[in-house]
């Protein structure tokens, strides 16, 4: 977002990145160890507790397709043997790897000390680090989360967690930093989780208000990034939420809307709740569609895919293994899809929606599977009516601006005429 | 009278429907997309007014002419007008062709290509003029080709015997392709008056003095008649920017579901198999769209599926639906990616099965997939609209037919011709309904 | 009847057990019998525990070529595999009225996700989803996994309308250990004497397995793997070659025979893991739940959806080429799967270091052309033929 001025919030998060960055790029010499994981289901407070520098590969392949690379790494892989079918963020991570392994900052990354496969909603993140092991020959512990199968967590489901991350993640971590666990420090941190957990889950409810100050989707990806990723459990995090938080309030008592690509939005005319994860390779022009229309995300399950804390889950230092637990068996993508059409619905109420829209991403199927069956539903129980379209994650050849456009000003206007063609007002 | 207008940019055609105050088409025009969306839109509009025109015209003939004398003219008018129009472009491509050949890149042959092509499209001027007899004039009248492609094959025709070794028939073909473009991005100087005097000038000697005299009067009273724009809409999609101002456009499937309504005001499902692209629309009482599903990005399902099978069999688009209608034992085909088309095609073919037989199957596959994306948007209501290039396939309506009753039951199917007009007619519709509710407000 | 009449009859009857969606040999085991039926997703549904709680397992795929699919494209997008697509059809077609409950493993996000559409599109039906451990060690991944079984076994009893004791869970495990090493000495007898064996004969005979109550599938096994010794079936001068993939999705039965027709004897193959994804037998000692839990720990069969923590990736593939005498691998992989599909260049890389030949594919389970997989599986079979050992 380069045509407005960097409130105080995006400052912070740029230097907090920054200095990860650089962290990570002189990590050997400074004898950090390295460990490369995956946003959901992530033990990031466990991680720092350790000392260890965590990269997310998801995010990396994220970014480079932001900045338009990501269309080279894929090809890359697929040069090397990968399906054409297969999940473009695997792809983009492997060719980048093949291509230097340079990260968003243009610093080379470190390789990985050690593989925490945190396999959490997602069977491909066991593909993708079985690869990465083979790439990097590096040791791997695997962490398996048990799915919501039926939209509750058993005590059997939280004992196989704790009993992994005390049998083989700790002692992973104790071999690799030759650092013994250390549980205070793990509260200490979790505790802090909890603070900007709080806030964050305060930002994420502005979007209530009318007008909504935050784009709770792709503004939201910024919101969700510091909680998701090398800084929950530190001040930093904490630091930035309630910076965040402040100007999130601040635009509440101005009755401002949220900010935008081209600046903040001044008329809010459609009110939507989206499923699915964005696209990143066109990520500005893919949000204008929206912003140009008025239209604002009130609410997305997206921005729940790192961990959901809005429905009164936090980080708790008194429970620091079963909390751990707890926290991975929640993520959006862990949860049936019975309980995600019940959040969805849930949303659409609370937040006041006008529609409920779904991005349907070729690479994910984890997300995508069943979302037809999930629209419909919640058009059943809601009777507001749903959108559909057809995106990737990080491979351009799968976002087609012209049709992507078509489907979303189509169904706005649907929206539109079905208020009786004025578009001005908002469902009270 | 006051006219509302839509406008359609499609990838191919462009078309204009132009309504009157009461919501009844006058007429409509259609002219191949172009680079210049201004023009392409520009030219539609004034097709579609050349159109209504003439149904103007053909009303006040009514008032004074005998049916039989009335189509004769008609046609003759029309046929004439069209003439005058045609040997306008030629003009301009006669000047056009002219203007290439001075380009260094044929420095060479400069003096041969000038005199060659010169001829080439005098030949063409001349046989324009040439009035023909009214047999030939009636079948003129059936195929409205575009200019272009009009202009283009006599070219090219004509250029095969003009050509030799030194000025060859690429060198011929090179000046009118890049004429070409510049004629069509050229608006006509001549005025829609000018063009039909001068056409009624020439038409009139076929008639009696007095007949004549009756048909210029009719013929002033339409031109007089005063047609007032009472607003555009325009609709498409595949483009950056559509040339009209953003509270005067509509998405393409509103105007498609409102068009199919004002066709068939029952209906409430639409489906709309395109070339490039399948639409599955519910519509309400009012014609308003309350649930879509695009298949925007699979050839299998859409039009060209089967212009690839065409070619595949080296046979005509229209020429599949009536060879599968003569099977009797359609083949199973499952899967219908055109990746495998091809393959699968020459496979069935060599392995003994029947070509009518296959393209039933085929056929109904395409037709399966318009029933997923039918599902997806909430099923088949009563009653059900079929339009698109493809409601022309006899064997493709028949599989709708079929599937929509084994799954859905009784419904009531309309096939709608003309329905390239649709989404143009909804816009217009969406003109007149903003201008009723300006109106009310 | 003679051996060849008999052998002919077997694969008859299996045919048309493997022809037929409207599982009339299911409703005929209802009808005899009274008991419940639970549909089996693949690939890891643990039989055993529906076989003792009285109830009859039937492994589902989709509806391979035969089902014209009419509803179940609705309900997923077109980067979503054929298999799901398949089974929704069955079950909105009435196929599966019944079947009273329904088992989903966790082979991959798809089936996962089937799981829910089924919990939200026929909530009167049982739909367990059954987690597979990823962890391997026995009191971790193998206490849960027993926890797992235990849970569908709560589930199944509430169905049969009886408690199920250990005791007819050890019966039922003895059963399938039986089945299994039937099946396994079909396999075997086909590595070694391939002639004998055509390969969409022996799935055939495998697959009936899919709807036949255990027993009656063990006997039809046995009788086969015993006639066909007595067949005078030609040797041919055929390459030999592993067909290795995930086969969730099954291949139509036109493929199978295709790569046979292209010149191949296919010695080994992973298209019937799911009747037989245990090495050797589960201990009938003990705690039934655990010896399950405890023997896929420890002894899984190498899959695209099973963690490979044992040895390096590839390595039980390179084992079974060598054993089965094969000279080539072929990699079949359903549209877009995955987990099949990101498995592929890592048991690749694998056969490469061992100077293995392989080829790879995709299919789907309702493809209807099989001329370029005839080609590329030709040329294939040739060309290890000719400069193979």
């Amino acid at each position: 977002m380069t045509t407005v001025d960097k409130e105080p919030s995006m400052v912070k998060q740029k230097e907090m990145i920054g200095a990860h960055f650089d962290r990570l790029s002189t990590a050997r010499d400074d004898g950090k160890k390295v460990v490369y994981t995956f946003v959901p289901g992530n033990l990031t407070e466990l991680l720092l507790s350790f000392d260890v520098l965590p990269v997310y590969p998801e995010i990396n392949a994220l970014q480079s397709a932001m900045r338009k690379k990501s269309g080279d790494f894929i090809t890359e892989a697929e040069r090397l043997g990968h399906s054409e079918d297969v999940c473009t963020y695997v792809k983009c991570d492997i060719g980048m790897k093949h291509k230097g392994n340079i990260g968003p900052t243009g610093q080379v990354l470190p390789k990985p000390d050690l593989l925490l496969l945190s396999y959490t909603g997602c069977f491909t993140f066991l593909k993708w680090f079985e690869l990465l092991r083979e790439e990097y020959q590096c040791p791997v512990v695997l962490l398996h989360t048990p799915y919501q199968a039926d939209g509750e967590i058993t005590p059997s489901m939280r004992e196989y967690m704790i009993k992994q991350i005390k049998s083989e993640v700790i002692p992973a971590l104790e071999k690799l930093t030759g650092r013994a666990f250390d549980e205070d420090r793990l509260r200490e941190l979790l505790k802090l989780s909890a603070r900007a957990e709080d806030d964050m889950v305060s930002v994420l409810q502005s979007a209530k208000h009318r007008p909504s100050p935050i784009d709770a989707y792709f503004g939201g990806v910024y919101y969700i990034g510091p909680m998701f990723t090398a800084f929950r459990g530190t001040q930093g995090a904490v630091d930035y939420y309630s910076l965040l938080r402040d100007e999130v309030e601040g635009r509440v008592a101005r009755g401002e809307g949220p900010i935008t690509p081209d600046g903040p939005m001044t008329t809010e005319k459609y009110r939507l709740v989206v499923e699915g994860p964005p696209n990143w390779t066109d990520f500005r022009e893919f949000w204008k569609m929206f912003s140009d229309e008025g239209a604002v995300v009130v609410a997305s399950t997206y921005t729940k895919v790192g961990g959901v804390y809005d429905f009164g889950f936090r980080h708790d230092p008194h429970d620091p293994l079963g909390t751990l637990a707890d926290y991975c068996m929640g993520v959006y993508t862990n949860r049936s899809l019975p309980q995600r059409v019940s959040m969805l619905e849930h949303y659409v109420r609370e937040y006041g929606a006008d529609g409920v829209l779904v991005n349907s991403v070729k690479s994910c199927n984890s997300f995508s599977a069943g979302q037809l069956v999930m629209l419909r539903e919640v058009e059943k129980r809601t009777g507001i009516a749903g959108g559909f379209i057809e995106t990737d994650l990080v491979d351009a050849r799968y976002f087609s601006a012209a049709n992507v456009k078509n489907r979303i000003e189509s169904y706005l206007q649907m929206i539109q005429q079905k208020r009786g063609g004025h578009a001005q007002e908002a469902r009270p | 009278m006051r006219t509302f207008t839509g406008i359609d940019l499609g990838s191919t055609t462009t078309k204009a429907v132009m309504l009157d105050e009461d919501g009844q088409i006058l007429g409509r025009g259609i002219t191949n997309s172009r680079s210049n969306y201004d023009l392409a839109a520009t030219i539609a509009k004034a097709e579609a007014h050349v159109s209504a025109r003439f149904r103007l015209l053909s009303r006040e003939l009514e008032k004074t002419e005998p049916a039989a004398t009335l189509e004769k003219f008609l046609t003759l008018i029309e046929v004439e007008f069209r003439r005058q129009q045609s040997l306008e472009q030629l003009r301009l491509l006669a000047d056009a062709t002219a203007r290439e050949c001075e380009h260094p890149r044929v420095a060479r042959i400069k003096d041969a290509l000038i005199e060659r092509v010169a001829a080439l499209v005098e030949h063409m001027i001349q046989a324009e003029a040439k009035p023909a007899p009214l047999m030939v004039v009636k079948e003129e009248k059936k195929t409205s080709d575009f200019f272009r492609d009009r202009a283009a094959s006599q070219y090219s025709r004509l250029a095969e015997t003009h050509a030799d070794a030194r000025v060859t028939f690429d060198d011929l073909m090179s000046i009118f392709d890049k004429a070409i473009i510049r004629v069509e991005n050229t608006e006509l100087k001549e005025s829609f008056q000018d063009l039909m005097l001068r056409a009624l000038s020439k038409v009139s000697a076929r008639f009696d003095e007095t007949t004549a005299q009756r048909h210029r009067t009719a013929v002033q009273r339409a031109l007089d008649i005063e047609l007032l724009n009472g607003g555009v809409i325009g609709t498409g999609y595949g483009r950056q920017r559509l040339p009209f101002p953003k509270q005067d456009i509509r998405s393409e499937i509103l105007c498609h579901g409102l068009g199919a309504h004002h066709q068939f005001p029952a209906t409430r499902t639409v489906l709309d198999i395109g070339g490039q692209d399948t639409k599955a629309i519910q519509v309400d009482d009012r014609g308003i769209v309350t649930s879509f599903q695009m298949n925007d990005r699979c050839a299998a399902g859409c039009g060209r599926y089967l212009g690839y099978i065409a070619d595949e069999m080296s046979l005509g688009v229209h020429e599949l639906g009536p060879i599968a209608m003569q099977s009797e034992r359609r083949v199973k085909i499952s899967s219908t990616c055109t990746v495998f088309a091809g393959a699968e095609l020459r496979d069935r073919l060599s392995n003994g099965q029947r070509r009518e037989d296959i393209l039933a199957g085929l056929h109904r596959a395409i037709i399966l997939r318009a029933m997923s994306l039918l599902a997806r948007s909430g099923g088949v209501l009563d009653e059900f609209t079929f339009t698109g290039g493809v409601a022309n396939n006899e064997a493709a309506v028949t599989a709708l037919r079929q599937l929509v009753d084994e799954n859905y039951g009784a419904r009531t199917v309309n096939i709608s011709a003309g329905s390239i007009y649709t989404g143009a007619l909804g816009a217009a519709l969406f003109s007149l309904r903003a201008a009723h509710e300006q109106a009310a407000a | 009847m003679d051996a060849r009449q008999t052998v002919e009859q077997l694969v008859a009857q299996a045919d048309a057990l493997y022809h037929d969606l409207d599982f009339a040999a299911v409703k005929a085991w209802r009808a005899r019998t009274g008991g419940r039926v639970v549909g089996c997703l693949p690939t890891y549904s643990p039989k055993e525990l529906i076989h003792a709680a009285g109830l009859l397992p039937v492994h589902l795929r989709g509806g391979g070529d035969q089902l014209e699919i009419i509803r179940g494209d609705a309900y997923f997008q077109s980067y979503i595999c054929q298999m799901p697509r398949g089974i929704i059809e069955l079950a909105l077609s009435h196929r599966l009225d019944d079947f009273d409950g329904f088992v989903f493993p966790a082979i991959c996000d798809v089936i996962r996700n089937l799981s829910g559409i089924w919990q939200l599109l026929f909530p009167d039906k049982l739909a367990r989803y059954l987690d597979i451990p990823q962890n391997f060690d026995v009191e971790v991944g193998g206490a849960f996994y027993a926890e797992e079984l235990g849970r569908l076994l709560a589930d199944l009893e509430k169905l049969a309308g009886h408690p199920v004791t250990d005791e007819a869970l050890r019966a039922s495990i003895a059963a399938y250990n039986t089945n299994r090493r039937s099946v396994e000495a079909l396999m075997t007898l086909r590595a070694d004497k391939p002639w004998l064996v055509p390969a969409d004969e022996a799935y055939l005979i495998i697959r009936a397995g899919d709807v036949l109550p255990v027993e009656e599938h063990t006997a039809m096994v046995d009788r086969y793997v015993a006639l066909l010794p007595q067949l005078d079936r030609p040797v041919r001068d055929h390459s030999r070659v592993v067909v290795s993939g995930a086969f969730c999705e099954q291949p139509p039965l036109g493929l199978i025979k295709t790569l046979e027709r292209a010149g191949c004897y296919i010695v080994w193959d992973d298209m019937t893991i799911h009747c037989r994804f245990i090495h050797g037998d589960v201990s009938t000692d003990g705690d039934p739940k655990l010896a399950l839990a405890r023997a896929f720990i420890e002894r899984a069969v190498e899959s695209a959806s099973v963690y490979s923590c044992r040895g390096s990736k590839g390595a039980e593939l390179c084992r079974t080429v060598k054993t089965s005498g094969a000279q080539g691998v072929f990699f079949a992989a359903p549209s877009f799967g995955d987990p099949a599909l990101l498995d592929q260049p890592m048991l690749q890389a694998a056969l490469d270091q061992q100077k293995i030949p392989w080829t790879a594919f995709k299919y789907a389970e309702n493809l209807g052309q099989f001329q370029v997989i005839r080609e590329q599986a030709g040329t294939f079979s040739d060309s290890i033929r000719l400069w193979g050992d």
